[in-house]
């Protein structure tokens, strides 16, 4: 397996094919840990980063629960090839800036990627598309479990594991769901949404995680609290709590709006799939804005003839560097846009 | 004080005072206006939480060491260090800077203090009986919280068991 091979086809978590798909594009649980006898990556040597980097790669590799195991060296890696990975939701974008002894083990249906050396010694995530944060949360502890095995992770008896920063201490888990929400954007709901999520102690984020803006109404929620609850607690609140609130307020807002405005969302939706279709040239903005109308569209069976997973593949291979590594090299804004200009077009004029 | 928002009169429920260039400049505002000039307001804190925030904000030998700064033993990060990058360097920082960290741990941890979560298995089987216990009194308050007596009468027992094993 090889990064380039990535781009021929959307990762098994990102077909949005899955519980409730229509509002719940992904789930994504992480566990961070670091080894009980090395200190913390800021007080590594470079020499103690490499052979830490050694030693749970070694250990990653041996894994006998994860299919299809290869490992990307980060700091021998691209700046191109970085971009791909963070645009794929494999690794962070703190790792992509990384200019240490660092890495990434990726299954080879990207459900599973392992970070080595980021900010802590490990962070494992299991992304699944839709809302299945149960499943995600058994495979990670699964991953955890095997590794536990021959690894000694730094653990106290009063705060649960220990991380570089104290804001993870205890289950070291992040639960994530990424929601699509544009009809709550639509009718200006969407602040208020926010603030209920808030009250509920959620953490929301743009698509990208950690320091990004909400863009084409795509949002993270994750839990902010790591302390005293378990593992299965907090993906529970998530799951038969939280969550339910949020698709429930998007499918009523979507609701509303069909009712109320028909004529103005269908001529939205079919105006977005018509300039997709025929743009020459597009920005990944706009088109991040168009493909989040037509997916509405499609949930409301507006437009029959399009599939969501050709959309959900779109948003994915539009963006910058999976255009170049489609391409095979670098390419300035004005060619990316008439080459996503042209993919779109051909994807959704076959489909 | 005015009662009506500024903005879009609706009523004002949030008022604040600022000083700019020396001149006191009033504000009034109501809650959607105050979010939009990104005035943060934590909504419904119960009076408990802002009380134990004031005492541990005020409480001597809690957050800001006024002591001496000093270094851990195993790493050699101080406190100030790790209060700047907000990094810690080592596992033994929890141990030796316990007295500043447990504070602004629980502040985040909106009041825990305690792991009731996985144990890896070389933690040994009495820290998994300890959890366990918490977990299950953590239960028996909800039980006794929700009327359902019979539900605590089992979980006392399961207590009781764990605790004599």
């Amino acid at each position: 397996m090889k990064l380039g091979d990535l781009t021929r086809h959307a990762g098994e978590w990102l077909r949005g094919v899955g519980p409730e798909q229509e509002v719940v594009i992904s789930s994504r649980v992480r566990l961070a840990r670091n080894l009980a006898d090395r200190p913390f990556l800021s007080r590594c040597s470079t020499s103690q980063l490499e052979q830490l980097q050694q030693t749970l790669r070694d250990r990653i590799l041996k894994l006998d629960v994860v299919d299809e195991l290869f490992y990307v060296d980060i700091e021998a890696a691209s700046s191109l090839d970085r971009a791909l990975l963070v645009e794929r939701h494999l690794i962070s974008r703190q790792l992509a800036e990384a200019e240490h002894p660092c890495g990434v083990a990726i299954s080879g249906n990207e459900k599973v990627a392992i970070m080595v050396n980021e900010e802590d010694h490990l962070r494992m995530q299991v992304l699944r598309s839709g809302l299945q944060l149960h499943d995600a949360i058994q495979e990670i502890n699964r991953i955890d479990d095997a590794l536990e095995q021959d690894l000694d992770f730094a653990y106290h008896c009063q705060l649960g594991y220990l991380t570089a920063c104290p804001t993870n201490v205890g289950t070291g888990l992040r639960v994530s769901v990424m929601l699509h929400l544009p009809a709550l954007k639509m009718t200006g709901e969407i602040d208020k949404a926010f603030r209920a999520a808030r009250d509920m102690g959620l953490t929301i984020r743009g698509l990208y995680g950690e320091g990004t803006e909400a863009t084409g109404d795509f949002f993270q929620l994750s839990n902010q609290t790591t302390l005293g609850k378990t593992e299965q607690q907090i993906s529970e609140d998530f799951v038969d709590e939280l969550i339910p609130r949020f698709i429930d307020y998007e499918h009523k807002a979507r609701r509303a709006l069909v009712e109320s405005r028909s004529i103005a969302i269908d001529d939205k939706v079919s105006r977005a799939l018509a300039l997709l279709r025929s743009a020459k040239l597009i920005s990944s903005q706009e088109t991040l804005y168009l493909l989040s109308l037509t997916r509405m569209g499609v949930n409301l069976g507006r437009l029959p003839e399009i599939d969501l997973k050709t959309i959900n593949e779109l948003f994915l291979l539009t963006q910058p560097a999976h255009l170049q590594k489609i391409q095979g090299h670098k390419m300035d804004g004005r060619e990316r846009a008439e080459l996503r200009a042209r993919i779109v077009r051909t994807r959704l004029s076959a489909n | 004080m005015k009662s009506k928002c500024e903005k879009c009169g609706m009523p004002a429920t949030v008022h604040l005072t600022e000083i700019d260039g020396g001149q006191k400049v009033e504000k009034h505002l109501c809650q959607d206006c105050a979010a939009e000039e990104g005035i943060a307001i934590k909504a419904n804190v119960p009076i408990s939480q802002l009380l134990e925030d004031f005492i541990l904000q005020a409480a001597p030998g809690s957050g800001e060491p006024d002591v001496e700064d000093e270094a851990c033993p195993v790493c050699g990060i101080s406190f100030s260090e790790y209060r700047q990058q907000g990094i810690l360097g080592c596992p033994h920082d929890y141990d030796a800077f316990g007295q500043q960290l447990m504070p602004m741990i629980q502040r985040a941890q909106q009041g825990a203090s305690q792991h009731v979560g996985k144990v890896p298995r070389r933690a040994g089987l009495d820290q998994k009986r300890q959890n366990q216990i918490l977990r299950l009194r953590a239960e028996l308050k909800g039980a006794v919280a929700a009327e359902d007596y019979e539900k605590a009468a089992e979980l006392r027992d399961e207590i009781k068991a764990l605790e004599t094993q």
